[in-house]
């Protein structure tokens, strides 16, 4: 009887071990379902290249080229800002900051990242949005720029911890060995560290860059939301993701529209499967 | 020779001090932001905002159905994603061999926990909503979100149990106990702040996240109580976004008030989780 019991356990447990694999593959094929059925009325061609998004015009026009840009150039703007503070963030702690400070940037930034998007998003309509709007002297702050900063910050957290834990796994005896030999610290970490976990700190990017892409509602509330094609990152602009989320709840089950805003779904978890795929070989390679 | 070295002390300390500048530049505004909430929203918070319904179209009143909403639906996910990912978690620590198939599990929970959160909005508004029929309700909301913080649970029950030392298990295994008996007797009590840590964890991303929501269960102004799992409700990070968005005239004060709310909730969770794994750490006999 325990034996029999023990064997049903075993086999949830098995079951459960299974169910992540499981999950990737149903919400996978749940955005097919929905999404593919877009292909009817316009080809994959003209959905990705097509230069115009009007999904309730007659008749619609769904093409996703100027919420790719968007996305790109937003996405574009919080790496820029995002590598170099980061990762210098990441080498402070690992490297420079006494225990005890430490202890408290290390909490800092968990904070940084267990604070929810929109409430981030809020903050940047009443901080951000007007600085920029004043600084750069525009009709409205509510630019691809503020997304961008607003996203890098989002990202910190991602890119500072991954970073950081490569630069922890770099062997003792790498930094021993160059200290030895008379260099200072800053060339031992320049010349040695940093090469040396320059795998992981490659995996921090992407992860940072895949949470950029898929982060939503503070991109939503802050970004302006005009689905054009974007010419400067002074102007505002729609990403995928805030399309998703401001219309899915006026299209109706079962339209053009509907799908169209699924399809988008199966964009962004390619992007994102490829992001995590890529990102994972990286942190691989370094063992 | 000398002044090489001197040249190169040097740098170094101005390289240090804009490392320095680097990290300030990400944990200052932290610090500013919870510093702004709370004295703007603050002034606003009193019994009334916290118990009574929004009123005159929300611009006045109280937020008190969104804050029900966010607790069904945060116990709502973790009931479903506690069981499943601890199970999950014990299966990789304790029973995965180093193979392809554990390989590819691991690879899923990366992905998991990259989904955009918006993407889990669609997928739970194909599946439960639409496909199971449950409609926008709380249930939905619960299972789309309980599937999201599942990466979050796993990966921190994982690392509990493989924290704990392997000697604890021959010693069980020695004794005769079976497999599952060492499991639930000995590696399990022994890890069990961890798995709160990673569950208190769960719940603070579930109580915080909106595009999830969206579609699978929130409403834009329901000023009563959802009676069962299949009601569609309010909750507050939704409210915040629907006030600070959608309402045009809504006082300053309510919307900061709403974040406070919610950020408290949230940062409170993460407070007691960190607490808890640094106390584990120093009690930590192994």
């Amino acid at each position: 009887m325990r034996k029999f019991k023990e064997f049903i356990i075993e086999k949830m447990i098995l079951f459960c071990g299974l169910a992540s694999i499981f999950f990737v593959v149903l919400i996978f094929l749940f955005l097919l379902k929905e999404g593919l059925a877009v292909f009817k009325t316009v080809s994959p061609f003209q959905f990705i290249f097509g230069k115009n998004w009007y999904p309730i015009s007659e008749p619609a026009q769904l093409g996703i080229l100027p919420l790719i840009l968007g996305s790109l150039l937003v996405t574009l703007g919080a790496v820029i800002i995002s590598i170099p503070i980061g990762v210098a963030c990441a080498v402070y702690i690992a490297e420079v900051a006494p225990l005890k400070i430490k202890e408290i940037l290390k909490t800092g930034i968990e904070l940084l990242a267990s604070i929810p998007s929109v409430v981030l998003g809020f903050i940047g309509m009443v901080t951000l949005v007007p600085w920029v709007k004043s600084i750069f002297k525009l009709p409205t702050g509510l630019t691809a720029l503020s997304g961008s900063i607003m996203l890098a910050f989002m990202a910190m957290p991602t890119i500072v911890s991954i970073a950081e834990d490569a630069l922890y796994s770099v062997p003792k005896s790498y930094k021993e060995g160059a200290l030895a030999l008379g260099a200072t610290h800053w060339q031992t970490i320049w010349r040695v560290m940093l090469p040396a976990a320059s795998s992981g700190i490659l995996a921090a990017v992407m992860l940072g860059i895949g949470r950029v892409v898929g982060e939503t509602m503070a991109v939503m509330m802050i970004t302006g939301n005009a689905a054009v094609i974007p010419h400067t990152i002074l102007q505002p602009v729609r990403t995928l993701t805030a399309t998703i989320a401001a219309e899915m709840g006026e299209a109706v089950a079962g339209s053009e529209h509907f799908f169209a805003l699924f399809a988008i779904g199966i964009v962004l978890f390619i992007i994102s499967l490829a992001v995590n795929v890529t990102a994972d070989l990286f942190l691989h390679k370094k063992k | 020779m000398a002044r090489i070295m001197m040249d190169s002390r040097k740098t170094e300390k101005i390289v240090f001090f804009f490392l320095f500048l680097a990290t300030l530049l990400i944990v200052a505004p932290v610090g500013m932001i919870i510093v702004i909430i709370i004295q703007k929203g603050l002034p606003a918070i009193n019994w009334q905002f916290l118990s009574d319904i929004p009123r005159q179209g929300m611009r006045a009143g109280g937020i008190f159905p969104a804050i029900v909403g966010t607790v069904y639906l945060v116990l709502g996910a973790i009931a479903f994603a506690l069981p499943i990912g601890l199970l999950a978690a014990i299966y990789l620590s304790e029973y995965a061999r180093d193979n392809l198939l554990n390989r590819l599990i691991k690879l899923a929970i990366v992905n998991l926990a990259g989904v955009p959160s918006v993407v889990y909005g669609l997928f739970g508004l194909a599946l439960f909503v639409v496909f199971f029929k449950f409609g926008a309700s709380i249930l939905s909301g619960s299972l789309t979100l309980g599937i999201m913080i599942l990466p979050i649970i796993i990966t921190t029950s994982r690392e509990a149990l493989e924290s704990v030392p392997y000697s604890f298990r021959e010693v069980s295994l020695s004794l005769g106990a079976s497999k599952w008996q060492t499991i639930r007797s000995v590696v399990l009590p022994n890890a069990i702040p961890g798995i709160l840590t990673g569950t208190i964890l769960g719940l603070s991303r579930a109580a915080g996240e909106t595009a999830p929501i969206l579609f699978t269960v929130a409403a834009f102004y329901l000023p009563q109580l959802p009676k069962s799992i299949f009601d569609q409700a309010m909750a507050l990070p939704y409210h915040l976004y629907v006030i600070s968005t959608q309402v045009p005239n809504v006082d300053e004060k309510i919307r900061y008030a709403t974040a406070l709310v919610l950020l408290t909730l949230v940062l409170f969770m993460n407070l007691v989780a960190i607490i808890i794994r640094y106390q584990f750490r120093k009690k930590k006999k192994w």
